[in-house]
């Protein structure tokens, strides 16, 4: 189980469609992943449970993985929500 | 857990403002109320300071009674650092004795044209289901012939195409994909949807459809008790799943066991079917008619019969 806090640097946040993008990325792992904001967690994989949080730039969030690939899942999904555009 | 404060309070309910306004944003911890009758008489012992203070008449006109020393006492010692409001019902007037010790600790004070108990009742069940656990759980909740289902399982498995079906079967979606659960009393689930996606469905393929304008007023539920977990999973050849129904499995969520069922999934198999006929299995077993077990009886009476 890997855990990483992350501030979200998006200019848009994650609107519908970054949400998508991100949804898409973390289905690319084995592991299951995870994405905390203000203690609500929800499955990373599933977009509606990803929308639902509204995340918006500049927030902090949790990003955990668990499974065999979690160290680059949790990276590249930081990375992902890291960037400015 | 969710948290309240005074001011919520105040503006669900249509309160009066009437001292203490700096400490409007002061947490209520617990949904007990204590109504200060013994503390009024001076036994302040076993003072439950964290709670709503609720003077009704009884209170207040033993209160009345007292010497002027002895009421600047009894409000000074009732106002403290934890205490979260003060809540005058029945309409009455607020001692001034309480408005000046409100004010200079900085507590709320709130009138109500409500008579006390029934305040008291009402409080008490908002408290308690503002301040009752939650949890998120990734899921689809749908409501089966009056049955609260969950279906869990992995992303992609077809939890919301097989809600989809079962909406169209005239079923009613509760929430897709995100299920925020509260507990309420000892042993109930209450799951409802996220506002925001509140009657949406994501359909891979498809895209996000919303349900109530598709299908109307009658396949969607704004909540529903959770009684049976449905959890679906790839078809896994080296897994013993259930043959006979004689088992029960049980989920714990937050404090309540609710009974699971393990379904596999596989081309040729009719989800939407099995997870219905499941759903009026469940119902049939609370109502006392257990097939299996029935039939396992059954069994062992012929059995026993034919042994020599």
């Amino acid at each position: 189980m890997v855990e990483k806090e992350v501030k979200v640097l998006l200019n848009t946040g994650l609107q519908a469609r970054q949400a998508a993008l991100f949804v898409q990325e973390a289905n690319r792992f084995n592991s299951d992943v995870y994405l905390e904001k203000e203690n609500k967690k929800v499955n990373a994989k599933s977009i509606m449970g990803l929308m639902s949080l509204a995340i918006s730039k500049g927030t902090t969030i949790k990003i955990s993985a668990d499974g065999s690939d979690e160290e680059t899942a949790v990276d590249s999904l930081a990375a992902l929500v890291e960037k400015q555009a | 857990m969710g948290q309240v404060t005074a001011k919520q309070v105040m503006e669900t309910f249509d309160l009066k403002m009437i001292s203490g306004e700096e400490g409007i944003g002061r947490h209520i911890p617990i949904s007990d109320l204590s109504r200060p009758g013994l503390e009024m008489a001076g036994y302040f012992t076993h003072y439950p300071a964290n709670r709503v203070q609720l003077l009704g008449k009884t209170e207040l006109s033993f209160f009345e009674m007292l010497e002027p020393d002895e009421r600047k006492d009894r409000m000074m010692r009732l106002c403290t650092n934890e205490t979260p409001v003060v809540i005058v019902a029945h309409d009455m007037e607020a001692p001034p004795e309480l408005i000046a010790a409100s004010s200079e600790k900085h507590v709320p004070v709130l009138g109500t044209k409500m008579t006390t108990t029934r305040f008291s009742s009402a409080l008490t069940n908002y408290l308690e289901s503002q301040l009752a656990p939650t949890t998120a759980v990734h899921g689809v909740l749908v409501d089966i012939y009056g049955i609260g289902v969950l279906l869990t399982g992995k992303s992609g498995v077809g939890k919301s195409e097989t809600a989809l079906e079962l909406v169209k079967k005239g079923h009613r979606l509760v929430a897709d994909d995100c299920v925020e659960i509260h507990q309420e009393g000892e042993n109930t689930l209450i799951g409802h949807s996220p506002k925001l996606i509140e009657h949406l469905l994501e359909i891979r393929g498809v895209g996000i459809i919303d349900i109530m304008t598709l299908f109307g007023a009658s396949a969607v539920r704004t909540f529903k008790r959770i009684s049976l977990v449905i959890d679906l999973e790839l078809w896994d050849a080296n897994k013993t799943y259930d043959r006979l129904g004689l088992e029960e499995e049980k989920m714990r969520i937050i404090d309540t066991d609710i009974t699971k069922l393990t379904i596999p999934v596989r081309p040729g198999r009719n989800l939407s079917v099995i997870i219905e006929v499941a759903a009026m299995n469940y119902r049939l077993k609370r109502m006392g008619v257990n097939a299996a077990e029935e039939f396992s009886k059954r069994l062992n009476e012929v059995i026993a019969l034919d042994t020599h």
